[in-house]
């Protein structure tokens, strides 16, 4: 019997109680979340589990949800199982004042870059990450741009008119 | 000896290794991204990578705009074949907002993202050679892209950055001289290409350059999220076009070429036996495309008026159109409420798209997953105590665009 | 459907047509001698043999490899041999978006460059920040170095890069001797913090 999200969530569920909980089926993908202190375990669980097999990391990435007061930056990993060809989504989710998550870098070596990226989008702090500075923008810059807070263009450029532009 | 009026940094006498900046700016065809390596003579001892000279902020962008003008912004991202990141987000878009497109436009759009593969497969592999010093096939086959350029500019107008397509579709139909074009390009190309082939593949000197030089594993290169034909090269058949079909691919009969070792060699050819299935991929398209007849051979968008813009003719003179036209255009559409991750074949690996929106009329966050950034962090690992130049040849061979580097 | 406007009648190439003399610079001429100006020859020799260092960042760049491959190839008018070297080279392309992270390396590449020197923007991007008007891009490269051609476009044609690059053929050609030693020339470098 192939693998199908029905079993992914039987499987979760019984290994973490109501600790993975959120779970929904957009356009065919399960997603999930948990709490952000055990999300390697998840990661771990995913990976090893005999039934399960996530053994492929496709993309991490956050979002920034402001309105959502102590949980306003969400890390999201999208997984996938090469062989059953099925694809996970799973988020985790930190409050502002303290961005802690631990970082996936020794499961999967493609998570290196792509925290570092997230670190400089949203600011996330991954603990453990063997070099996290950096990557996109200068290494000067001292906010973290994507965040919903902060404007798109450089607020001390002289030669755009905003009011032409209809941002005025 | 003394030389007092020298004097050195602390520990350098000590240190055995040469630090080597290959900078950001270095023989313009790979882009800017710095290499900064640690080399003992001419071995490479270890290699720190720096990235983001070319950082435009897409993802932001992207939150300001709807979803029809964020199409100019995929096409930035991969340049070399930018019909197939176009085509990509067209196809997420509508997955997310649930149009199905006729089959004659996932026909159409078939042929333009294998002419983008062949086009960006051309350039990586001209490259190749043009770094191990062979410059006479990079020229021979630009002539051809030309073609494909002409064949773009027949459709939609622009050679480059395409933006090609609309969500459901094309903005007009082809006209016959986009398939004459399509004619000669599928009656000459085989030709050069085999002539392509005949310099590179069998030649001694191209061999030794690249074979064993670059080399990764299947395990470790699916460990670092490698996609695409370096994935391809290193042993994996795993292509988005086969697990995860869209626009019709899976009408089309073709196969996917696997390479062993993963170096640099095969790369190359996984890059060249790509090509042929392109060519081959074409050419049932074009005969699907020809089997309409009719009106259905007019057919080039789907029936959708809510994000397809009504032809001109029909807003001057009927109500319902203007009225569709006000809406596009002034965003008073709003997307449904989700998020959705949709991957695409991309020139270089799995593509992908993660669109969250909140029901306002642009995306809420658009993340793209560009196969580039996330193989270029195997790079110190291929080319470890290998040569410097061919640590140069890797580089060229992975394929790296700036602009999906660094988005 | 429109008609088809694909070029299926090509003219015939003429080929006592298609042969011109270049234009002499103003002059005394005679027999076994031509007197001019200093700067008229000096400038004749340079607009023919400029070389370029494509500094190609991004689409437009790949441009630029068409124009410098055979069907549009640049080399017809003297630029055979791009150099990568700022030190050996007169002309700096810029094509592409220069990010402010990509800034001070592109200062540091044109004050390498020995003088007389050349700057060209090619595209939206390095001409004025182009379609990205972000907190990252450069809005335009006039921001850190003196421009003497624009080349609009996203990217240019081929045509209009090798249109850009007639204009700077046009300046070098009718450049006194005299101006970059010139008081003017002295303050505009000034003005952007080169010495």
């Amino acid at each position: 019997m192939s693998l199908n999200n029905e079993m992914i969530q039987e499987k979760l569920v019984a290994k973490f109680g109501d600790q993975a909980s959120q779970f929904a089926t957009s356009y065919g993908m399960l997603s999930f979340e948990s709490p952000k202190e055990i999300n390697l375990k998840v990661l771990q669980f995913l990976y090893d589990e005999p039934g399960l097999g996530f053994t492929f990391l496709t993309d991490i990435c956050a979002v920034n949800y402001p309105d959502q007061k102590g949980a306003e930056l969400v890390v999201v990993y999208h997984l996938h199982n090469l062989k059953e060809n099925i694809r996970l989504r799973y988020s985790v989710s930190t409050p502002l004042e303290n961005t802690d998550v631990y970082t996936a870098t020794k499961l999967f070596e493609s998570a290196n870059w792509m925290e570092r990226e997230t670190y400089d989008f949203f600011g996330i702090n991954f603990v453990g990450h063997p070099n996290l500075k950096r990557i996109l923008n200068v290494d000067e810059m001292d906010y973290f741009p994507l965040r919903k807070e902060f404007p798109l263009e450089d607020q001390t450029r002289i030669d755009k008119d905003d009011e032409m532009f209809g941002r005025g | 000896m003394e030389h007092n009026h020298i004097t050195l940094p602390e520990g350098s006498i000590e240190k055995t290794t040469t630090t080597l900046n290959i900078g950001p700016t270095h023989p313009a065809t790979h882009g800017v991204f710095q290499n900064i390596m640690e080399v003992d003579g001419e071995r490479i001892v270890s290699s720190d990578q720096t990235v983001g000279y070319i950082h435009r902020a897409f993802e932001k962008l992207a939150e300001r705009r709807p979803l029809y003008q964020i199409t100019p912004i995929t096409d930035r991202l991969n340049y070399c074949s930018s019909p197939i990141n176009n085509m990509g987000w067209h196809i997420t878009c509508e997955r997310f907002l649930n149009v199905e497109t006729p089959k004659r436009v996932d026909y159409l759009r078939v042929i333009i993202m294998e002419l983008a593969r062949i086009s960006d497969h051309l350039i990586c592999n001209s490259i190749v050679g043009v770094d191990t010093g062979a410059y006479t096939g990079f020229l021979y086959v630009m002539q051809y892209r030309e073609l494909i350029y002409e064949i773009y500019e027949e459709i939609c107008g622009s050679r480059l950055t395409t933006n090609i397509g609309r969500i459901g579709g094309f903005e007009r139909n082809f006209t016959n001289a986009a398939f004459t074009k399509l004619e000669k390009f599928l009656n000459e190309y085989p030709k050069v290409l085999k002539e392509f082939e005949n310099l590179f593949t069998r030649n001694r000197i191209f061999m030794e350059r690249t074979q064993g030089t670059g080399g990764i594993s299947a395990e470790r290169a699916l460990n670092y999220g490698f996609t695409g034909p370096n994935l391809r090269a290193a042993g994996v058949d795993y292509d988005v076009r086969v697990h995860q079909p869209y626009s019709s691919y899976q009408d089309f009969n073709f196969t996917v070429p696997v390479g062993t070792t993963g170096d640099n060699y095969d790369r190359f050819l996984v890059r060249n036996a790509e090509m042929w299935e392109s060519i081959s991929i074409i050419r049932q398209a074009y005969e699907k495309v020809q089997a309409f007849k009719g009106t259905d051979a007019e057919v080039y968008h789907a029936d959708v008026p809510e994000y397809y813009l009504p032809k001109k003719e029909d807003v001057y003179t009927k109500m319902e159109a203007l009225i569709w036209h006000f809406k596009i255009i002034m965003g008073e559409i709003d997307l449904p409420k989700g998020q959705i991750y949709s991957p695409v074949e991309g020139g270089n690996g799995e593509l992908g798209f993660y669109l969250i929106s909140d029901g306002g009329r642009t995306p809420f966050r658009l993340h793209f997953r560009r196969p580039c950034f996330i193989y270029y962090q195997a790079y110190p690992e291929l080319i470890k105590g290998g040569m410097l130049s061919d640590a140069v040849v890797t580089m060229s061979s992975l394929n790296l665009i700036a602009g999906e580097l660094d988005a | 459907m429109r008609p088809v406007r694909f070029n299926i009648h090509p003219k015939e190439a003429d080929i006592t047509e298609a042969i011109g003399m270049g234009k002499a610079p103003d002059g005394v001429p005679g027999d076994g001698f031509f007197a001019t100006q200093l700067s008229s020859v000096v400038g004749l020799a340079r607009k023919n043999s400029l070389w370029p260092l494509p500094f190609a960042t991004s689409c437009c760049g790949i441009e630029f490899m068409a124009t410098m491959a055979s069907h549009y190839d640049l080399s017809r008018f003297g630029s055979e041999r791009v150099g990568f070297s700022p030190r050996q080279c007169d002309l700096l392309m810029v094509m592409g978006t220069i990010a402010k992270k990509m800034a001070p390396v592109l200062r540091q590449v044109y004050i390498q460059m020995a003088e007389p020197r050349w700057v060209i923007a090619v595209g939206a991007c390095a001409s004025s920040g182009g379609i990205f008007d972000t907190y990252s891009v450069l809005q335009g490269i006039d921001q850190v170095i003196p421009v003497d051609v624009y080349v609009p476009g996203c990217p240019p044609r081929p045509e209009a890069i090798i249109d850009g690059f007639m204009k700077i053929q046009d300046l070098v050609g009718q450049e006194s001797i005299r101006r970059r030693n010139s008081e003017q020339y002295k303050a505009l470098l000034n003005s952007y913090g080169i010495q």
